[in-house]
């Protein structure tokens, strides 16, 4: 099982993704200029501030050349991750639904939060421990406000109370209807290791290990 | 150019007719423009010292640890494993003045370059604000909330986490409010860069961003004078920060240097290329000809000494062997970074200011670097006091008042307060090292390593209070000292090495130079019985409004280092039936206390003196309580005095506490930096001064007060939410 984290200029959590996907399996970085995806099994497309996201946050990392052999990738079926500004830039490259806008405090959050889960069968959660299940991930942003005109398929959810940042039905993350493309705002690849929080964001990569071993042969 | 104009032209640049007699004997004539502009920078304040230098070399700078002291971009102290840490704190306080959001913001960008440029990933960013009264001043709460979002715009979106910090709320800080940041930074020791230019006929690259007519003067019409009114005027003068620029211009810059592409690297701050590379050349003992025109330009027209002078941020300076300039422009092509040859290293000493090749400036680069005179100061300590008291808020606490009230009233004052409004903007975990982030202990902790059975980690403080250095710069200043070790040995971290950025009014003012002075000699008293060097710093000079100087404020950044990350100690009480105890040689009066500024009192009177001996034993204590993890928590007694400090310890494990204090020990006197309160098993606490218990969910001093921790809670975040509302 191998990870490919990818890096545009800007990124910032992206070894740290790196890490976090090699206390489950491999992990490489793949560079936004290379359209080869180096033969990986799942797509992390990380947090930070892709480009400077001067404009809307993730609308010129969809235009990178990487973001054409991952939507590739995705229409697939390969697993993709959208962490932060990785699921703003899933939003933008129309991988995933809705948007992602300004925090109703305007203000930047960084803020341990807990989470619902809300659908345990996905290919991101199924080792998460099942329905009813909270999970400690922290978030941090200034643009994490989720918001869809239509139903979407809602995988978490800010638990009662902890909404940061006024999303829609306290929606943290999301999956496209084939359920292989998620994004959340919270970073489950700093909630990996008790020395530095909780450990409950392994669950995700530990979801996508599992799912990626049932379905290809590793 | 006439005589009488060229005089008022060097006034105009802040240079003294003395100074000026001195440039003109020294060069044989009259300065040109490009080079009156460049002179005029390096010989400010702000970049030669020339009022603080004499007083500096008190400091005392050389210990077992240190790789790098006093001189360089930061200093730099071996934390083992082959490993260096480089830290330095800095000010961007006149700029920030002018302009909260920008200031602040590039004041992290400035102090981040420091570090990269020896060569240093940045792990760690903390800050040190002052501001007028926060709940009295909309002033106040205006440069609060666009300091703080500028400092978290910065290190937000350049992946540095901000772990700690201070904020302290005083009149005397309202026009003139303090942002000192501080970078910490890790790299292998063998990869630590001088900025030391070597090699005629080597090459200069500048790197990153474009230079524009930004800041320009900034170090010597912003930073070395009083601020005043027209200062809206003066706006122009501060930067524009770009923390995309400066992230991919530091992953440049790393990259090059894994790659060893480079001689020298030195970052670009105040007096921009002027200051870094007569400073290279100073260092290396050569000479330099850049070519302006090679320059790349934000605005096309721009004059010599303005491309000379110009404070655009995110541009750095190397040198660089001739057959690698081509590998080096290939690296930054791939991270979108320019990077021009604009110059080359010569054996002449001299900096040649070169357009199109013709000469528009020939400076010899001793008269630049260290000609500059130094100033003897003429310090007397103030016949009357210097300061008054501060204005009283919504409910004074009178004498005499129950021990509730005053406790709560401590907990919600602007400067006890939670600084969760302000911490929660900043993110503190990118980069997957932080242990202890804010809240969670007295010091923010770092691992160096990952995985294994046991980690290293590197504990981080800073630390200041102006009003008891006002009561006393010696003692004052001491304290900063002996709490920033304090605090890590709460963490369970001995220290290694410290940076410091002194803040003070005007040193030409004779109390001024008097609260300077004393508050080095405290410092460097400190320092010596601490066995903890200064590995680098700052001053910033001149910070005074019409109503007078700010409070003398020296902030003290330390850095030690933890045997064992997981057992890094925590600031919250832990667990029913635990013992606490107070470890130390604890002597606290009302002087200079929060709770004498708020009932009314202005910062005068005598501070417990300090005595080395029964700090350092007290600090052993608990640092080998904590690393041997018979301490739940520890947490050292600052402002508030023990009250507070038991307060807090309840608040942050969200349990009581049954206590009973020693027979006459004040309950909200200070003695900073030389006491702590601890908890843990009974067992593991017999040989300290039992005081108490953990139990319940309130905290009871017997005789003194009871009061439910919620409701210590809800006191104590109040302030700082309703000033950022």
């Amino acid at each position: 099982m191998k990870f490919g984290v990818v890096r545009f200029p800007g990124s910032c959590d992206d070894v740290d993704a790196l890490l976090a996907a090699q206390r489950v399996g491999e992990a490489e970085l793949l560079w936004h200029q290379d359209r080869d995806l180096h033969g990986v099994d799942a797509v992390v497309i990380p947090g930070g501030f892709s480009y400077g996201d001067y404009l809307r946050c993730g609308a010129i990392a969809r235009f990178a050349p990487v973001m054409e052999s991952v939507a590739e990738f995705a229409r697939e079926g390969g697993l993709v991750l959208g962490i932060c500004n990785g699921f703003q830039v899933l939003c933008e490259a129309g991988l995933l639904p809705g948007a992602l806008l300004p925090n109703i405090s305007l203000r930047f959050v960084f803020r341990q939060v807990w989470l619902d889960v809300a659908d345990p069968d996905t290919a991101f959660t199924e080792s998460s421990g099942g329905r009813g299940r909270v999970l400690s991930i922290p978030v941090k942003h200034t643009t994490g406000r989720y918001y869809s005109p239509e139903p979407v398929h809602v995988v978490l959810r800010y638990a009662a109370g902890e909404n940061p940042n006024g999303s829609q039905d306290d929606i943290a993350g999301v999956c496209n209807e084939q359920g292989n493309v998620f994004g959340l705002m919270p970073h489950p690849e700093h909630a990996v290791d008790p020395l530095t929080g909780s450990t409950d964001g392994l669950t995700i990569f530990e979801s996508m290990r599992a799912h990626v071993g049932d379905t290809i042969s590793v | 150019m006439s005589a009488t104009r060229s005089v008022s032209k060097h006034r105009e640049l802040g240079l003294t007719d003395f100074e000026y007699g001195l440039i003109v004997d020294g060069l044989g004539r009259e300065p040109g423009e490009v080079e009156l502009a460049m002179l005029s920078l390096m010989w400010s304040e702000h970049c030669a010292y020339k009022h603080s230098k004499k007083l500096l070399r008190r400091l005392p700078t050389e210990g077992r640890h240190v790789l790098i002291g006093p001189g360089e971009n930061a200093g730099a102290v071996d934390v083992g494993d082959g490993l260096a840490v480089a830290f330095k704190v800095e000010s961007h306080n006149h700029p920030s003045a002018v302009e909260p959001f920008q200031g602040a913001a590039t004041g992290v960008g400035g102090i981040l370059r420091d570090v990269f440029a020896l060569g240093a990933r940045p792990i760690a960013v903390l800050d040190s604000l002052r501001f007028g009264e926060v709940s009295q001043s909309a002033r106040s709460r205006y440069l609060l909330e666009h300091a703080v979002a500028g400092i978290g715009h910065y290190g937000n979106s350049i992946g540095v986490p901000t772990v700690g910090g201070e904020i302290y709320f005083e009149p005397s800080y309202e026009q003139n409010c303090l942002i000192n940041a501080m970078c910490v930074g890790l790299a292998p020791a063998q990869r630590l860069m001088s900025s030391a230019a070597a090699g005629v006929g080597n090459v200069i690259v500048l790197l990153g961003a474009l230079t524009g007519r930004d800041g320009i003067g900034g170090a010597s019409v912003l930073a070395s004078a009083e601020l005043g009114e027209g200062d809206a005027d003066k706006r122009p003068t501060v930067q524009i920060g770009d923390p995309f620029a400066e992230k991919k211009l530091m992953e440049c810059c790393l990259e090059l240097l894994d790659r060893r592409l480079l001689v020298a690297l030195q970052d670009l701050g105040a007096a921009g290329l002027t200051s870094s590379a007569s400073e290279m050349a100073s260092k290396g003992g050569v000479g330099l000809d850049i070519d302006v025109a090679s320059v790349p330009l934000r605005e096309a027209d721009m004059e010599p000494f303005e491309i000379m002078v110009s404070e655009s941020q995110e541009r750095m300076l190397c040198v660089v062997e001739p057959e690698r300039v081509a590998e080096v422009i290939g690296v930054c092509e791939r991270w979108e970074t320019l990077a021009t040859p604009i110059g080359q290293v010569t054996d002449s000493e001299i900096f040649r200011i070169l357009r199109r090749g013709a000469l528009v400036g020939e400076l010899p680069v001793s008269l630049l670097v260290d000609d500059c005179p130094l100033y003897d100061l003429e310090p007397e300590p103030p016949a009357v006091p210097l300061y008054g008291a501060a204005p009283l808020g919504g409910t004074p606490i009178v004498h005499g008042a129950p021990g509730e009230a005053v406790l709560l009233a401590l907990l919600e004052s602007a400067n006890l307060c939670s600084r969760r409004p302000v911490f929660e903007q900043y993110d503190p975990v990118v980069q997957s090292r932080t242990v202890r982030r804010p809240e969670q202990a007295d010091a923010a902790v770092l691992a160096l390593g990952a995985g294994g059975d046991r980690i290293d980690a590197i504990a981080i403080s800073i630390d200041g209070n102006g009003r008891r250095v006002a009561c006393d710069p010696r003692v004052g200043a001491a304290e900063a000292v002996y709490e920033c070790a304090a605090n890590l040995a709460c963490v369970g971290a001995e220290p290694l090495g410290l940076t410091n950025c002194l803040n003070f009014g005007n040193p030409e003012k004779p109390h001024v130079a008097w609260q300077l002075r004393e508050a080095i000699e405290g410092l460097s008293e400190a320092c010596e019985a601490l066995e903890v060097p200064v590995v680098g710093g700052n001053v910033s000079l001149y910070n005074e409004s019409p109503d007078g100087p700010i409070l003398p404020t020296p902030v003290v950044g330390m850095v030690g280092k933890l045997p064992d990350a997981a057992r890094a100690g925590r600031l919250g009480f832990a667990r029913a039936g635990d013992a606490i105890a107070l470890v130390g040689r604890f002597r606290p009066t009302r002087a200079g206390s929060e709770l004498a500024k708020l009932q009314g009192e202005a910062p005068v009177g005598a501070l417990p003196l300090k005595e080395a001996q029964p700090i350092l034993d007290a600090q052993e204590k608990v640092r080998d309580g904590v690393r041997a993890g018979a301490l739940q928590n520890a947490h050292d007694i600052a402002e508030g005095g023990i009250a507070v400090a038991l307060a807090e310890c309840c608040i942050a494990g969200a349990i009581g506490a049954r206590v009973r204090l020693p027979d006459g020990l004040d309950p909200f006197g200070e003695d900073l930096g030389t006491a702590f309160v601890v908890s843990g098993a009974a067992a593991d606490l017999d040989e300290l001064e039992v005081i108490g218990e953990v139990a319940g969910d309130r905290l009871v001093i017997e005789g003194l007060l009871d009061v439910s921790v919620a409701a210590l809670a809800r006191a104590h975040a109040r302030e700082l939410d309703e000033a950022l509302r």
